[in-house]
This record gives C-alpha cells, sequence and structure tokens, in this order.
C-alpha cells in the first residue's frame, strides 16, 4: 500500500508498504529518517518515540497505514519543530533540549537519546519548570542504560532553567 | 494482509460483518506489539484511528459514555472526578507514549487478565456497548470476560464505548509490579465504595483466567457496613473488618505461577492491596462526610 | 602507514570523522563533551541498525525451539521456493573448514552441525528482499529434532552417565578438569586455611546464589556487509573488538583477513555483550552467497538470544574472624554457569578465582572456582566479569561477620581492608594506592536523605516517591528504611599472560594555516567516551585545537577490546605514546628548520602548547603551522601495559593482574515489607580513578555501572526453565531494568591517587561501580527486613516469604 504523511513539515510518500510495517520501520527504511530508534519494537523503551499530531508515541506501535494523512516530527525535525514553536532560535541551530543534553553529558551511547529528547521537549513544552518527581515521570517510558538517568535529569533541569531565563530575560 | 481504513463508524461495522476475522486497531498498543514479533499475521487489519467519535466522551447526569479509544491520558487528566478508579488505572498503564495511545476499548477487546482497566470497570460496574450491522448490545462489564483472553464480543461486534456509572463515592486503584514504572500487573485490585446503594464493589486483575470480583469480599463488606452503621456514623472500621475483606479479597483469587510471580504471592499481595485501599477509601468517606481528609497526591 | 584517509565508495549513513576544536585547554582533566554528541542529538550518528544500501537485503536467522536435540533433518526447499528469497543457507552451506567460532576456544559453530546445545542457537539463514519475506521463509524451513536430556546445573552435568555437551573437547582446559562439562577451573590456594580457620573466634559460612543477568544494551545486533568486486566482503557493524571478530570472521568465509574490511558503526551500548560475535558471519556469507548486501538486524526477542548474558553463579563461602574483627581465613567454592559454548568463561572463571577474596587481607585461603558447560544459555562477558558475583557473596559474608561480632559493617570492613602493599590470594601485591578503607569512610561520611520525602510536597503523599511507584501500592504503610554498604575490586585490562595491546594512528598537519590532529584507532567507542578522551590527549601532547577522530576499523592495528575497563588506559595509552613520537618528529623538523635561530631548540626540554613550540621555561621558539608547513607527521605505534602472568592452574599464584580499581557504595532503601516492594532511595558512591581524564565522563560510568548493580538488586533475571532449559522472559516486557523512577539520586565522591604504572596515573573505571551497588543494596534490604536474603535480584517473593 501507498502512505502519505508529512514528516518534519514536509510530505512524505512511501509506495509498496507492507500492511504489517510500522511507523517506526517506515521513517527509518523508507523515508531516510533513521533518528527514530528501534531498541524493543514493543512499546517498552521510548527510543522510538515521535510526535503524532504533537502527541507522544511510540513509532513501533503505530501501524504504518494509521500515520496516513498525519503529521510526524521525529528527532531529525525537532530542532525546527522548537524553533517555530518557541520563535527563537536561528535555523541550523540545535533546540534547547537538544544542546542541554550534549552540555549535561546525558549522552553516552545515545541510543536512547532521540526518544528522550522528543519526550523531554515535550515535557517541558507542557511545564517550563518541572520538578525532579515531574521529570521523572515524564521520562519513566525511555529506557536508557548507559547514564543512570542522573545527567539526563540534568540536562531536563537544565534547558527548564535556560528557557526560564530567556523568558525572564525577554520581560525585563 | 489488508489494511482496512473504515472513513466513519458504519463503515467499520460494514467492514467488520464482511471480514469478520478482522483484527481491530486503534492505539496499536498490543496489535502491534503481536505483529512486530511475529506472533500474529492477521488477515485484515481494521484501524479505528480515523473514526473521531471513539475519541470522545459525554459526561452524562448518572453516568460518562467513554468511547473506546479515549486515551488513558485524557482519562486521567479529564475524568478524575467521575471515574476516580479508572482514572487511577489510566496512570499505571505502562509508559506516557502508551497512555497517549492505548484506551479501554483495546483493553477490552484483548481481555488479558493483566489489562489494567478491568478491575475499576468491574469494582465501577457498566456496560460495553458493542455493535454490528445486526444492531447494538449493551454487554454488563460482569459478563463480558469470559476465559482466558476471551470475551463476549461475537466475531462482527466492535466495541464503541463503556456505560460506567459515575463515582458515588471514593474509588481506589493499586496494583503491583517489580518496577516503579512502565510495568505489567502482577496483580491489580480495585475497590469502589457506593454510599447512594450502600454497596461496595471489587475488581481483582491477573490473579484469575480473567478479571474477577471479589464477591464474597463485597458481601461481606457491604454487610458488615451496615450492620455496622458505619455509613452513618463515618466512624473508622474495626481492623477485623479490614482483615476478614482481605482475606475474603485474596481468596476470590484463582491465580497461577508465572514468570511474573508466583501465585502464592498474587493471592498475599491482593490481600494486601484490598486491605490498604479499604483504609484509603473509607478515610476519604470519613472525610467527605465528617471533614478529614484522605487519599494521596498524582494517584 | 601509507593507507590513504579518505574512503572509496561506502553505503548509506556511513560513520563519519569526527572533528571537534576547542581550547588547547580542554586537554586531559577538563570536562570536554563528546564530539559525536552533537550527531547522536540530532539522529544522525549513524548506528549499525541505521545502515542502509541501495539493493540490500534482508538476513533473518531461524533458531532453535529446543535446548538440546539432535537434528534429525533440515528441509529448506519450501523456504527457497517463497517469493522474494534469494538464499536459504544452513551448516552444509558452509564455505571452508573452518566452520566454529569462539573468543578464547573455537566451541561454537557458525550454523547448528548435528545438534543444537541450547534454546535460540542459530541453525539457518534466510536472505530476501523485505524482512517479512525472509521471516515467512524462516518460518517454512523444517527442522526435526529429537530432543535430548538437558544438562543444566552441576548436579545434573558432573551426574554419572551426564550427557556431554561437547564430546569431544580439544581445548586447553580439557586435559586439567575433573570432567567434561566443566569448561574450566581455577584453585587459588595460599598459606593453610584449615590451620587459620583453628584460630577463628567466630566462623561464617553461606550459600548464595546469582541470578543470570542480561546486557541489555538497546541497540539491537545488526549490521551491514557489502560484497566487494575484489571477492571481499565490507561489513559495517556494532562490536567491542573489531580485529577479535575480524580474527574469527575470516576464515570461515575463506577470506585472507585484509580481504574482510570491517568499519565500526553506530554502538547502541556493549556492556561485555558484544564481545562474542553475533549475525557478523551471518550476514557475510548471505552477502557473498547472494552477491548483494545483506543487513541483518535483531528484534528485542532474538536479541536476548544473540548474546551471551552474565554468569549466574552459586556460591559457598566460610570465612573466620577473630574477637578482634580480623578475617583469619576464606575457604569457597564458586560455580558458573557458562551454558553451552565457552565465551570468555575460561576468563571469567579466573576473574572470579583471583578475586574472590574482595579487597580485604586473608593471608590463608582456599579457593576454587569453575565454570560448567550446560545446555543454559552461553553465558561471558558482562560488566564486571566474574568478580561482580564474587562480591555479592563476599560482601553478604561481611556484614554477618560484623554482626556476629557485633561490630558496625563498615568498622569491620576497614579493619580488614586492602590497602597499597597487600598480598592478594594469588600473591601478586598491590603496588599501587587502594584506598579502600578511605572510600567506604567517604560514604559513611554522606548525610543520609531526608525521611519520609514522599511527604515532602505536603498534601498527601506523593506515590513517585514510595516504593511501587505509580502503582499506587502504599502511602507510605508498610514502608520501613534501610541502610547498606558493600566495597568491591576489579582488575583492570587483560589478565593472565595475554598479550594485551593497542595501536594508534596519529596524524600531525597544517590544515588553513593551523596545526591539526588526526587520530585513528580501531577502538570501539561504545558510548564509554573513548572518542572524548582521545581528543582531550591529542590536545594535551601535541599542543593543537582541532582534533579529527577518524571511524574506527581494520585498516589500523588492534586497539583489543572495549572491555574490562581498559580502553582509556590501553588505546589512551596507546595515542598517548603515539603522540609522544609524533612530538619527538615534529621538533625534529623544528630543530631542522629553525634550530639555528636559537640554542634552546638544542638545549631545552620543549613542549607543544597552544599550537607553539616552547620551552619547559614557557619561552615561544616558534609557531606549530610553520614547523609542519610542507611536512606532516604520521606514526602508527602499538602500546602494551606491563606484562601479566597465567595462574598456576593448582595453586592459582602468579602476578597475573595489570591494576586494580576499587568503589563502594552506600544504598538507602524504603522496602514496602508487606507487599515487598523496593525503593532504592539514594546510591551513594565514591571510587578511586587514579585521573579523571574527563570528570564529566568518568561521573557517566559510575552511575551507569551502579544503576545496572541496582537493577541486578531487585529486578534483573533472564529466568531459564529448569526442566527443558528455555528461556521465558525473552523481552523488555518481563526482562526488567531499571526505569527513571526506579533510579535514585547517586551522588559521587571521585578520588584521585595516580597509578605510577598507568597513563597519567589513571585507573579503568568502567566496571568497579557495578559490583558494588547489587550488594550495598542487598545490604540495605536486608537492614530494612531483617531478612537473611542469600539470593539476587530480590523478588517480592523473597521479602513476602510467598
Amino acid at each position: 500500500m501507498r502512505v502519505t504523511c508529512t514528516v518534519n513539515g514536509r510530505e512524505q510518500r512511501a509506495d509498496d508498504v507492507w500492511e504489517g510495517e510500522s511507523l517506526l520501520y517506515v521513517l527509518r527504511e523508507r523515508m531516510g529518517l533513521p533518528g527514530a530508534k528501534n531498541a524493543c519494537e514493543q512499546g517498552e523503551c521510548g527510543s522510538c518515540t515521535v510526535r503524532l499530531d504533537g502527541v507522544p508515541v511510540c513509532a513501533c506501535l503505530v501501524a504504518a497505514g494509521q500515520a496516513e494523512g498525519r503529521d510526524v516530527v521525529t528527532v531529525e525535525g525537532l530542532a525546527d519543530f522548537a524553533r517555530q514553536r518557541d520563535g527563537s532560535g536561528e535555523p541550523g541551530e540545535l533546540a534547547p533540549v537538544q544542546r542541554a543534553f550534549i552540555d549535561a553529558g546525558a549522552i553516552q551511547c545515545g541510543f536512547c537519546t532521540p526518544g528522550l529528547l522528543v519526550a523531554a521537549d515535550e515535557l517541558l513544552e507542557r511545564n517550563d519548570s518541572p520538578s525532579d518527581a515531574d521529570i521523572r515521570e515524564a521520562l519513566s517510558g525511555n529506557l536508557c542504560r548507559c547514564t543512570g538517568y542522573e545527567k539526563i535529569l540534568d540536562a531536563v533541569r537544565l534547558a527548564a532553567a535556560r528557557g526560564t531565563a530567556r523568558t525572564t530575560g525577554q520581560g525585563a | 494482509m489488508d489494511f482496512l481504513r473504515p472513513a466513519s463508524w458504519e463503515e467499520a461495522l460494514a467492514a467488520k460483518a464482511e471480514h469478520p476475522t478482522a483484527v481491530p486497531i486503534a492505539g496499536g498498543t498490543d496489535v502491534m506489539v503481536e505483529i512486530n514479533f511475529d506472533h500474529r499475521r492477521p488477515a485484515y487489519l481494521l484501524d479505528l484511528n480515523r473514526i473521531g467519535d471513539l475519541a470522545e466522551w459525554e459526561v452524562g447526569e448518572r453516568t460518562v459514555r467513554l468511547g473506546a479509544s479515549v486515551p488513558y491520558t485524557r482519562i486521567m487528566e479529564n475524568l478524575r472526578t467521575e471515574l476516580p478508579g479508572l482514572a487511577l488505572a489510566a496512570h499505571t498503564v505502562a509508559s506516557p507514549q502508551i497512555r497517549n495511545r492505548g484506551g479501554v476499548g483495546g483493553n477490552l477487546g484483548t481481555a488479558s487478565p493483566a489489562g489494567d482497566a478491568h478491575p475499576p470497570l468491574l469494582a465501577t460496574g457498566g456496560a460495553v456497548e458493542a455493535e454490528s450491522v445486526r444492531g447494538v448490545r449493551m454487554i454488563p462489564v460482569d459478563d463480558f470476560y469470559v476465559g482466558v483472553k476471551r470475551n463476549a464480543l461475537a466475531p462482527d461486534e466492535l466495541i464503541r464505548a463503556v456505560h460506567l456509572p459515575k463515582a458515588d463515592g471514593p474509588q481506589q486503584f493499586s496494583k503491583v509490579g517489580t518496577r516503579n514504572a512502565m510495568v505489567i500487573a502482577v496483580c491489580a485490585f480495585a475497590l469502589a465504595l457506593h454510599p447512594e446503594t450502600r454497596t461496595v464493589r471489587t475488581g481483582i486483575g491477573s490473579a484469575a483466567p480473567t478479571p474477577v470480583r471479589a464477591r464474597a469480599a463485597e458481601e461481606f463488606l457491604t454487610a458488615a457496613l451496615a450492620d455496622g452503621g458505619f455509613w452513618e456514623s463515618g466512624h473508622p472500621l474495626p481492623p477485623s473488618v479490614a482483615r476478614q475483606f482481605a482475606q475474603l479479597a485474596a481468596g476470590a483469587c484463582n491465580p497461577i505461577d508465572d514468570v511474573r510471580g508466583s501465585a502464592r504471592y498474587r493471592r498475599h499481595a491482593v490481600g494486601v492491596m484490598a486491605r490498604r485501599t479499604l483504609g484509603w477509601t473509607w478515610e476519604s468517606y470519613r472525610g467527605r462526610a465528617h471533614g478529614s481528609q484522605g487519599g494521596a497526591q498524582c494517584a | 602507514m601509507s593507507t590513504p584517509w579518505p574512503r572509496a565508495s561506502a553505503p548509506g549513513r556511513t560513520p563519519t570523522g569526527l572533528t571537534q576544536g576547542g581550547r588547547t585547554g580542554a586537554g586531559i582533566g577538563a570536562s570536554t563533551l563528546r564530539p559525536d554528541g552533537t550527531l547522536k542529538a540530532t539522529g544522525e550518528f549513524a548506528y549499525s541498525s541505521d545502515m542502509w544500501h541501495e539493493d540490500m537485503l534482508w538476513g533473518c536467522t531461524l533458531r532453535s525451539t529446543l535446548a538440546h536435540a539432535e537434528i534429525v533433518s533440515i528441509d529448506t526447499s519450501e523456504a527457497l521456493a517463497q517469493p522474494g528469497v534469494r538464499a536459504v543457507l544452513t551448516y552444509d552451506d558452509l564455505p571452508t573448514e573452518v566452520k566454529h567460532y569462539g573468543l578464547e576456544i573455537r566451541d561454537t559453530p557458525v550454523l547448528a552441525h548435528g545438534k543444537v546445545r541450547h534454546h535460540g542457537e542459530p541453525v539457518a539463514l534466510v536472505a530476501a528482499d523485505h524482512p517479512e519475506s525472509a521471516r515467512r521463509a524462516a518460518a517454512k524451513i523444517k527442522v526435526e529434532y529429537a530432543e535430548l536430556p538437558v544438562v543444566t546445573d552441576e548436579a545434573s552435568a558432573t551426574a554419572e552417565g551426564a550427557p556431554l555437551v561437547h564430546e569431544d573437547r580439544h581445548d586447553r582446559h580439557a586435559h586439567h578438569v575433573p570432567h567434561p562439562n566443566i569448561l574450566h577451573r581455577q584453585p587459588v590456594i595460599r598459606g593453610d586455611a584449615d590451620a587459620a580457620a583453628a584460630r577463628a573466634d567466630v566462623i561464617i559460612s553461606g550459600e548464595y546464589v546469582f541470578g543470570m543477568q542480561d546486557q541489555a544494551f538497546l541497540g539491537p545486533e545488526s549490521g551491514l556487509a557489502v560484497p566487494a568486486e575484489d571477492g571481499g566482503v565490507d561489513l559495517y557493524i556494532a562490536t567491542q573488538w573489531l580485529h577479535s571478530d575480524l580474527r574469527q570472521i575470516a576464515p570461515v568465509l575463506g577470506l585472507p583477513e585484509e580481504k574482510v574490511r570491517m568499519t565500526l558503526s553506530g554502538v547502541g551500548g556493549a556492556f561485555g555483550g558484544r564481545e562474542d560475535l553475533s549475525m557478523q558471519i551471518h550476514a557475510c556469507l548471505l552477502a557473498q552467497r547472494t552477491g548483494r548486501p545483506v543487513k541483518i538486524v535483531y528484534n528485542r526477542f532474538e536479541s536476548f538470544f544473540g548474546h551471551v548474558h552474565r554468569h549466574p553463579a552459586k556460591l559457598w563461602y566460610e570465612h573466620g574472624a577473630t574477637r578482634d574483627g580480623k578475617l583469619t581465613h576464606l575457604r569457597c567454592r564458586i560455580v558458573l554457569d557458562g551454558g553451552a559454548y565457552a565465551s570468555a568463561s575460561p576468563a571469567v572463571v579466573g576473574n572470579a578465582a583471583s578475586l574472590a577474596a574482595g579487597p580485604y587481607v586473608v593471608d590463608d585461603v582456599d579457593i576454587e572456582a569453575l565454570a560448567l558447560y550446560t545446555n543454559n544459555p552461553p553465558c561471558g562477558a558482562m560488566r564486571g566479569f566474574g568478580a561482580v558475583q564474587a562480591c555479592f557473596a563476599y560482601e553478604a559474608q561481611m556484614d554477618r561477620l560484623a554482626a556476629a561480632l557485633d561490630l558496625d559493617p563498615v568498622e569491620f570492613r576497614q579493619r580488614n581492608a586492602m590497602e597499597q602493599g597487600t598480598i592478594m590470594p594469588t600473591g601478586q601485591p598491590v603496588d599501587a594506592p587502594a584506598p579502600v578503607a578511605e572510600l567506604l569512610r567517604r560514604v559513611k561520611a554522606l548525610p543520609l536523605p531526608p525521611e519520609r520525602q514522599w511527604l515532602a510536597a505536603g498534601a498527601g503523599a506523593d506515590v513517585r516517591a514510595l516504593p511501587g511507584g505509580l502503582s499506587n501500592t502504599t502511602h507510605g504503610e508498610g514502608v520501613v528504611r534501610g541502610v547498606g554498604y558493600a566495597v568491591g575490586i576489579k582488575n583492570v585490562g587483560f589478565s593472565e599472560g595475554f598479550d594485551d595491546y593497542s595501536t594508534a594512528r596519529v596524524r600531525m598537519e597544517v590544515v588553513g594555516g593551523e596545526a591539526v590532529a588526526t587520530v585513528h584507532t580501531a577502538m570501539a567507542e561504545v558510548g564509554q567516551g573513548g572518542v572524548t578522551v582521545h581528543a582531550q590527549i591529542a590536545r594535551t601532547e601535541l599542543g593543537v585545537r582541532q582534533v579529527t577522530i577518524q571511524p574506527a576499523d581494520t585498516r589500523v592495528g588492534s586497539a583489543g577490546s572495549t572491555s574490562a575497563s581498559r580502553q582509556t588506559y590501553m588505546t589512551g595509552g596507546a595515542v598517548k605514546n603515539t603522540c609522544e613520537a609524533v612530538r619527538e618528529r615534529v621538533l625534529d623538523i623544528g630543530r631542522r628548520k629553525f634550530g639555528t635561530y636559537h640554542p634552546a631548540w638544542a638545549t631545552a626540554e620543549l613542549l607543544l602548547e597552544d599550537g607553539k613550540v616552547v620551552t619547559d621555561g614557557g619561552e615561544v621558539l616558534g609557531e606549530l603551522a610553520d614547523v609542519l608547513e610542507g611536512e606532516s607527521v604520521d606514526l602508527e605505534l602499538e602500546f602494551r601495559h606491563r606484562p601479566t602472568e597465567a595462574f598456576d592452574l593448582r595453586t592459582g599464584q602468579g602476578n597475573g593482574h595489570v591494576q586494580y580499581s576499587f568503589a563502594a557504595h552506600r544504598a538507602v532503601v524504603e522496602v514496602d515489607t508487606e507487599l515487598g516492594l523496593v525503593k532504592v532511595v539514594e546510591l551513594a558512591v565514591a571510587q578511586d580513578v587514579g585521573k579523571a581524564l574527563n570528570p564529566l565522563s568518568v561521573i557517566g560510568q559510575i552511575q551507569g555501572g551502579s544503576t545496572q548493580g541496582l537493577g541486578m538488586a531487585v529486578m534483573e533475571e533472564i529466568l531459564v526453565d529448569p526442566v527443558t532449559a528455555k528461556v521465558r522472559n525473552p523481552s523488555f516486557t518481563d526482562y526488567l531494568i531499571p526505569t527513571i523512577l526506579d533510579t535514585p539520586t547517586m551522588p559521587v565522591d571521585v578520588l584521585e591517587l595516580a597509578d605510577d604504572a598507568a597513563p597519567y596515573g589513571l585507573r579503568g573505571v568502567g566496571e568497579a561501580p557495578t559490583l558494588s551497588s547489587t550488594p550495598a543494596v542487598l545490604a540495605a534490604i536486608r537492614d530494612a527486613t531483617g531478612l537473611e536474603l542469600t539470593r539476587t535480584p530480590v523478588r517480592p517473593e523473597h521479602l513476602t516469604g510467598t
């Protein structure tokens, strides 16, 4: 079958899609967007997290046909997505949450990183100053095997603090 | 494999009538795992995502009509007052990403004893709105689970909604897993106090071939509350009542040993959860009726 | 050495060089950021499962459904007739006489031959134009099995008439083991344990059980094999050691090693699980057969069968102590289950035996460690490697001894703590700092986290801060706090006489008017941050700002394995060593060009700093860019750590290890004693790292390692059916690893006491934190519950007596 959807603001089309394929497979193998990761393919790790019509979901559990006509944001489009939403940042610049993950040492092997970035970005979109418990709850669907999560918490705190500083700065 | 994309409920019913083996897929959180791991190769997948009506809910005077695909996240956020037990259970479902996609219809369709929605549905009571081209059927929740991963649906029927009475008293849900998040139930327990009818109802998950009620425990507690005049007095419950209730709840289990837990542990844990949820709901009832506070934050 | 740098034409998403600028101050000791961080944060970093090639096929593996069975027949005809199928291979299709591989012993068939020895063993391969076509075809392969009795533990392995897992052993351990189902056995005997036991005022003995842990790296086994015009193959792969893979792959393919060109793709974690081959040979065979590029990607189910696990173990320990709290002796027996194939089991036995006494002074020991061949899943390397299992047991013993003597458990450990100069049970002196007592002091001195934090936000209990978390199992009822301590010792680097070396090629030249360095090694970057450190070392040694790290591949010499906590020491050491040689060459060039202009060129100690040649007095002699104008220096050199010796097979004596690494933990837990659920509230750790080349990365290693130990304490276990030897929970639904809600605050105290024998005085850091975190959590749970708890992981059943 054919699947057409908007990914990171661009219309994408895939032909000869087997009906049992997931959105994750279509993104990774047919659309040249391997950023969303294939760690478990059973909704138990969050490494394939993408926004589907704005909502964070596991792309491995969305049937390819279910994405027809819908809007998808992957980690590859996160920086553009954040820039348009926040009305700040330059083209080509990383999203604040991406910058914070790098700066805080939250990335080791990096396989969980794309999913965590999409989830963390969505958390900060809803809640610009989350408590530690809020961060832990929002990221409880994203497994990381390398870091022990401490630096990931640091990264989200850092992104939140920078966001608040920026907003405060603008207001002053 | 064929992918059927009905644009309306009527088209979906027609498709299901034409292909009774078609597997409905909404949130995909069960079906896609089976496909990804090659456990299932249905001839037809019936996508319900394009039927917007399924993701809506209506709060009526006495009941809530909850669309089969209303995501758990929406239930947690929007129906905490009307369906507190289900909202608590929704909060324990898998991960935020799964809660954004999955809905009660999927739990009912799969009818796994481990589905988190079942215990509060049983404790609340209510009915499943099942429909086929032949017409609409309201299946009481009590009659819905008929065997291990089997439900009362006919092959041509689809779940459109569940009709649940609005809470008339405190409700609780508790689930044991061996991790603090993103975990399948080892066992689960739900309790609803129904002050209007002076009754209580329960639901047990993952501790029998199907989700079950602890009927003997319900009857015991209903009688004990009435006999002791507790509904009126709002007095604390004697520990002996809680103990007996817990024992009867544990006795309602018919669990197995599996990789997630032993049968003995499940029975034990259901007893503990029964006692604790009774404590929380009763404190909350007393608080509402008599002005003290109970319950937990973000639970 | 004269190999050109640029690559030939390559498939989509191949690894690229990582170029990082930075102040020259961004040398060792600074927390510089990962050079691959941006690629990883944008989704552009090319992992092995991201490889893609036009016209590529998908490979799929058919695996055994039984643990031990004769293969009566295999019929592939129906599979071959499936649409889209390009090849189906079985053992009979293997192209050369070499049909086995293995890390230490070549006992593993590339595809099962005649019989299968464990559940999930590869039996046949399919290549097809779509993964689903390949799966459907694999399902059509008819394999007829005749079931054989299974060997699952020591009793069944050594029983009279026990079936032999490997019938005809000729490996180097075959002649010294007491039974053919015992893969390797290593005693360590020193002093006189019997005589010493007579001096003991208390004797404590116990049996301990350690479950089977999985590495559970997130990036599944995967890669792409591309057939080349010269008959060779280009392999893009995630591994821990390219050259070890190469040595095993090439003979099976019938190719000289130079025709198997391997490039490291992005590696999604490893933790020991990528030391052994998985799909490497399979993808190459299918590529050879079809003449097309072949990609294989395991899913999570298959991944549980695609790599070895941590050895489960049964450990019997007996310690004695005098009333004043001094250990008298140790007798212990450690039985590791190696499963069906050898993998790294012999080395794991060596570690378990030589480190069985822990970081304590015990002069009289009688230690025995062995690994079994069974029909359980093969076990091999995982972070901590034999030292983990032992630490779980000896630390439980320390607490029981302290209790029997009515001593504080930390105080008791400190009285027996080893220090620099202590003689190990192997007779090897510990010749570098061993601050065991100090590490314990530090974790104990930290303030305890506040009680009842679930009430911190006011207004009822925050279940997220309670055992059970979001599952809403308690609002504080039944919750009891406990505190526990543990400390461990891990060796660094390859031991027992192994010729352990690493290779680094470093080039220095002028680009755009600036002196820059390029570092090329075959080191597997698996997330640990070796690439970060290599750039730091090059900046430090060569005084440059910009360093390019070439992709790791087999065009440069071996870097050895990314395991045994060894890469910063070994490949970091190799980069340092080559940089020093490059620097000498550069200075030679400088002397030749400019020596006549300033006498200091000939007389002073010269350094490269900030793009300049300076004297040790700080005088600038010239710009590096001028020295290197029109020239370049390009060297590839090997680096070795000091040699080690094999352990004597009878006494275990020998200077077997290179270096030791120490960490201590304090765990604070809250246990719902009625439901048996545990929340680790805080996991504090102190570790001596010698020298932190990159403090941010060091802390990341310590926290990550600690968390894997935490998982082993309370949730992680591969369950194998004792009757069928089949794996019962090969999924992330039932093999649980900690989420962010299971992982506590982890304060880290880093000590830097230099090991003078090591580059910059550093100590390998990756594994030590994995050792002591498990027993610390167990000790804390015992403290909270009063239960004995001799097995890990702890399940709710153990805590509730159900």
